[in-house]
């Protein structure tokens, strides 16, 4: 897996010689080829800092095992300083997935960019609790902004094989949120997922709107939900939405692609809430647990990452 | 206030001389990155940087300036409007890219522009695949006064379709006519197969067609976007891309990169999602947006 920074790593190293325990420099040689294979994974450069600076104390001062590397060695502490960061690692309790543990109807409200998945992975987050824990779910566009949203969701409801609020012409958010709110109080639902328009962090009106929806409807799950392919501004998209809305979870999407999707990292490091779920595909069977391990390989090692470090 | 004391401290930092050291360059270089240049970019331009003006007093404001030039220099060759021909009657624009790039928008976009210029402009419905996405460019092609081809059914065959709707386009002597397609990710072979059908169902009809293959790229995307337009431009060969999203904080730097090792040409910006939302790319603009100028 990572085959491609070990190597790169195995040049800096076979430079030196063979001592007791890394020096100073020498894992300073070693760091900037990890910052650079960070970057161009799109983890956000002040991550990759903070995660720089992590590792070297780690590196620092360790006996090189003779039988590893030393340059496995270095791409073992990254590896694992990336899957702690990611939530892995000491303290993790394993658990995954949404909380749901709230009285019924739970609200479950997905934010993000334009684009990035929302709709989509409201239609997917509902087809699963229905197969796979028999919930009785809703959903409800409230977006008003893109032509034909409300119309998108209540058809991947149906392909979801659940119900979607009715769709009143002229409604606003706020007004919609109510009323999924009170029909799956009568109605008896279990989780009610509020789907919403897509808006830019710097778009204070919006922002503002989707805090009000919020504030209304407290939510049990707040999930912002990012593309995979997000590059550094995954920094000020996490920082604006944690700090103007509140999220709970991050969903990544696109994972089907072959971005690197260093941006898991960024968020996760800027909001503090736990990577919940990933989107992988179109389709709405495509959805996906997340492993801290399997993203930090893949930050570190999928792809080409040889010729990339090579270009620079 | 709080704004005013910010752009104070920023304008006395940005006035302030100091010597372009090694340190002063570093900072030049992250942000670059922290802009989605990527490292090997921001480093070939800093580099170049460091050759002129090493060790030379320069204000924060003077030098950041200068570097927007260098790199408007670089984009400079890539800032090319995307040529259209009505009299080919019609001059097909074909939309294609990653999903929830902006495809559908752009279109109403570019319906709005040409049939402000007195054009007469049909779009064709050819994303047959994602839930409701023909509404979705149905309702532009109202807003927007643009006809619009739908598939008779859901899931219909796209490359039926574009054949279908460029055959009526060719009768009604529509001058441009504006394909929408599904999005797809580059690296699935099936779909980038499918587009490439799109691309032959329309040669059948006019030889020349697609005569613009438009790839839109979403400015919130890093390092994988020089890929995403590698592997398009292969299969159906992109003649240009419009940057979408570019009034988030996003600044789309990985464009820079796309013009030193791609060179596609960079038709347009999108800066909003209402239909007059749409300019022309300008390198000097960009490159100010990407340092954080104005
Ligand atoms: N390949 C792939 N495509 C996805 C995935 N999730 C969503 N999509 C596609 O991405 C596009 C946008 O998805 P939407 O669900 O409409 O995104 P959104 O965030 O609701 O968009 P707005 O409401 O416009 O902000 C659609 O073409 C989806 O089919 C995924 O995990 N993989
Ligand atoms: N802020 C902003 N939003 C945009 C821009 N262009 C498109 N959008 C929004 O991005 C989202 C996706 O746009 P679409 O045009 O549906 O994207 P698409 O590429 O057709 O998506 P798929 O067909 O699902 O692959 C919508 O919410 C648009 O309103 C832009 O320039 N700025
Ligand atoms: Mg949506
Ligand atoms: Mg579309």
């Amino acid at each position: 897996m990572f085959e491609a920074l070990s190597s790169r790593l195995t040049g800096v190293f076979d430079k030196l010689r063979r001592r007791g325990a890394l020096s100073e420099s020498d894992v300073n040689d070693a760091l900037r080829e990890v910052r650079v294979a960070l970057l161009e994974a799109d983890v956000a450069l002040p991550v990759v800092k903070e995660l720089i600076a992590r590792v070297r104390e780690r590196a620092v001062g360790q006996e090189v095992i003779r039988s590893v590397s030393p340059a496995q060695q270095v791409v073992k502490i990254v590896h694992d300083a990336l899957v702690e960061a990611l939530g892995g690692g000491a303290g993790d309790d394993g658990r995954r997935g949404l909380d749901l543990n709230a009285p019924a109807p739970v609200p479950v409200l997905m934010v993000g960019l334009q684009g990035s998945g929302k709709t989509t992975t409201a239609a997917k987050i509902a087809l699963r609790l229905r197969t796979r824990e028999r919930r009785k779910v809703l959903l409800a566009s409230l977006d008003v902004q893109r032509p034909a949203a409300q119309l998108q969701l209540a058809q991947l409801a149906e392909r979801a094989g659940v119900t979607s609020l009715p769709i009143v012409a002229g409604e606003g958010p706020l007004a919609i949120a109510a009323r999924a709110m009170d029909v799956a109080r009568r109605e008896l639902y279990d989780v009610v997922i509020l789907d919403t328009a897509g808006r830019l962090a710097i778009d204070e009106a919006l922002m503002a709107e989707a805090a009000a929806v919020k504030a209304a409807t407290r939510p049990h799950e707040t999930l912002l939900v990012v593309d995979a392919m997000t590059g550094q501004d995954a920094v000020n998209t996490a920082r604006a939405f944690q700090e103007k809305v509140g999220v709970t979870g991050i969903v990544m999407t696109r994972v089907d692609g072959d971005a690197r999707g260093g941006a898991a990292l960024s968020m996760r490091a800027v909001t503090g809430a736990p990577i919940k779920l990933l989107g992988a595909g179109e389709k709405l069977d495509a959805l996906e647990d997340f492993h801290p391990d399997r993203i930090a390989s893949r930050i570190l090692g999928m792809g080409d990452i040889v010729s990339l470090v090579e270009k620079a | 206030a709080r704004s005013t004391a910010r752009l104070t401290e920023g304008i006395t930092t940005l006035f302030r001389k100091r010597r372009l050291d090694d340190e002063a360059l570093e900072e030049l270089e992250e942000t670059l990155i922290a802009a989605d240049l990527g490292v090997a970019a921001a480093r070939r331009i800093v580099e170049g940087f460091r050759r002129t003006r090493f060790g030379k007093e320069v204000t924060e404001e003077e030098v950041k300036a200068a570097l927007a030039e260098e790199i408007a220099a670089i984009l400079a060759p890539v800032a090319r409007p995307m040529p259209i021909e009505p009299r080919r009657r019609p001059h097909v624009v074909l939309v294609v890219g990653v999903n929830g790039t902006g495809k559908t928008t752009t279109i109403a976009k570019l319906g709005q522009q040409y049939r402000e210029q007195g054009l007469s402009v049909a779009f064709v419905a050819g994303d047959t695949f994602r839930a409701a996405a023909v509404e979705q460019l149905q309702i532009w092609g109202e807003r927007v006064g643009c006809p619009v081809y739908a598939p008779a059914r859901p899931g219909a065959d796209a490359a039926g379709l574009a054949f279908d709707a460029l055959k009526a386009a060719k009768e009604a002597g529509t001058e441009v006519l504006l394909v929408d397609t599904a999005g797809r990710l580059h690296n699935k072979a099936a779909l980038m197969e499918e587009l490439r059908k799109i691309v032959r169902v329309l040669k059948r009809l006019d030889p020349e067609a697609p005569h613009s293959v438009l790839l839109t790229l979403d400015a919130t995307t890093g390092q994988n976007a020089l890929q995403q337009c590698k592997v398009f431009k292969e299969m159906v060969d992109v003649t240009g891309l419009a940057v979408t999203k570019l009034d988030g904080s996003a600044k789309g730097g990985v464009v820079v990169a796309l013009a030193q090792e791609v060179g596609l040409p960079v038709h347009f910006v999108g800066v909003g999602e209402r239909a007059g939302d749409l300019r022309p790319f300008e390198a000097r603009d960009f490159a100010r947006g990407l340092l954080g100028l104005d």
